[in-house]
């Protein structure tokens, strides 16, 4: 029943996002503008950027464009179709619909990025398998936690600036653990040692997804 | 004499505070290296951490109740007792600073335990900003009680996990260092610090009950006017 419900509304966003493509190309152009920004005023061509730099730059960057991007998740559904909805479908259905769509926009924005920006600012990576394990954990946690949030923020008049401090330190552990792990990706050390900050991504997106699934039919019944 | 009886627990704040003061500051306490006196702030600083996170966890357990019964005093209970535990986590960085100035030579020196309680502070802090942005006093207890749960929740690894994983810390118990025994060890100490914790706690309990009075009795106004 769920399940059903879900696949018709993730083929519904699908669609919409199909048939308007302006909301997907404007946050392509978002990301791909800011790693330009970054690259120039890095002067990268005449000093280069520590690993260090080149991690915590990619990661704030993802950060960003996951805000904007996911942040009108709920922005686009206007008062009466949510109404509309209400009627038709359980709220586990739209939260589960919502955070799978987002998590195939994540994947497709994470790896269009990672290329644009390793083409200008280099590619330091050593174990390829490990980053890109930790670009998907990543990408889910950052897609069920801002989408949750989201829904909390267009509750509350929508604004920018309410999406982030909402987020920003609910987020941070995610981006901690994800940071340390493409570290251990760039050195290329033995995989068991990013081992205890799998497990604790996972955890963290394992309780943050029960809540998200959880809490949302409270958010939803107003 | 039934005023007595309700509010032993008031009775017992004012005196196990006073003597976390007293005793605090004039019992005999371990010489130990670097911390010498300022040991002492132990009954300070560690009691508003331990205050804190039972105000917090009281508040997102009202937050709960009020999702689950819809009561309108339940909310009320929990935006008061998040506000002391607000004011609880800003004594503990204060005094954590303090304290760090003395021993660890600067103030700020980007401990994973400080840096998790500054955001954990930054988390609390939205909650009262979105509390603001509602108008709709139903819609505003509900959505910020849902975000309170869910703040909670991302609280829990960043004040417990994250710190306990870091390569390098200053704290006792985490990267290395010595426990929390290591301070516990010694009698001297925990017959102060176990009452600190109780008398603190029960000193937040009480301030947020006299909020939370004050609430429930400006609401009646407004409902009878």
């Amino acid at each position: 029943m769920v399940l059903n419900e879900i696949r018709s509304l993730f083929y519904k966003e699908l669609m919409l996002e199909w048939r308007q493509k302006y909301a997907i190309n404007g946050i392509l152009l978002y990301t791909f503008s800011t790693i330009f920004i970054c690259y120039l005023s890095f002067n990268i061509k005449n000093t280069g950027i520590s690993h260090l730099t080149w991690n915590a730059l990619f990661w704030i960057i993802m950060l960003f464009s996951a805000t904007s991007a996911i942040a009108k998740s709920f922005v686009q559904e206007n008062q009466n179709r949510m109404l509309y909805y209400y009627t038709l479908v359980s709220p586990q259905g739209i939260i589960l619909s919502k955070i799978i769509y987002n998590l195939l926009l994540m994947w497709i924005l994470s790896l269009l990025a990672i290329g644009v920006y390793s083409m200008v600012l280099g590619y330091p990576i050593q174990d390829h398998g490990l980053f890109f394990i930790n670009l998907l954990l990543g990408s889910l946690g950052l897609s069920t936690t801002l989408t949750m949030i989201s829904g909390i923020a267009s509750k509350a008049g929508n604004n920018g600036i309410l999406m982030a401090i909402l987020s920003f330190p609910v987020i941070i552990p995610v981006i901690l653990m994800v940071i340390k792990i493409s570290k251990n990706a760039i050195d290329g050390i033995a995989r068991s040692e990013s081992m205890d900050e799998i497990i604790t991504l996972c955890a963290i997106n394992i309780i943050v997804g029960t809540l998200a699934y959880l809490l949302f039919p409270y958010l939803w019944r107003s | 004499m039934n005023n007595i009886k309700k509010s032993w627990w008031k009775w017992l704040a004012i005196a196990l505070v006073a003597y976390t003061i007293v005793g605090g500051l004039l019992l005999e306490v371990p010489r130990l290296v670097i911390l010498n006196e300022s040991v002492r702030n132990l009954y300070f600083h560690v009691t508003m951490w331990f205050g804190m996170i039972i105000l917090l966890t009281t508040s997102m357990i009202y937050s709960i109740k009020y999702l689950s019964s819809q009561d309108q005093r339940f909310d009320i209970k929990a935006v008061e007792f998040a506000n002391i535990g607000i004011l609880f986590g800003m004594l503990g960085l204060v005094t954590g600073m303090l304290w760090a100035t003395y021993t660890w030579g600067e103030p700020w020196s980007g401990d994973p335990k400080q840096n998790s309680s500054a955001i954990a502070l930054l988390i609390y802090m939205a909650y009262l900003v979105l509390r603001n942005s509602l108008e709709d006093e139903q819609q505003k207890a509900r959505i910020s009680a849902v975000y309170n749960i869910f703040a909670f929740a991302a609280m829990i690894p960043l004040l417990f996990i994250l710190p306990r994983m870091a390569d390098s810390s200053l704290h006792p118990g985490n990267g290395g260092n010595p426990g929390f025994n290591y301070y516990d060890l010694d009698n001297k100490l925990r017959i102060v610090f176990y009452p600190a914790v109780i008398g603190w706690t029960l000193l937040g309990l009480w301030v947020a009950t006299l909020r939370v009075r004050i609430k429930e009795i400006s609401l009646k106004l407004i409902n009878e006017r």
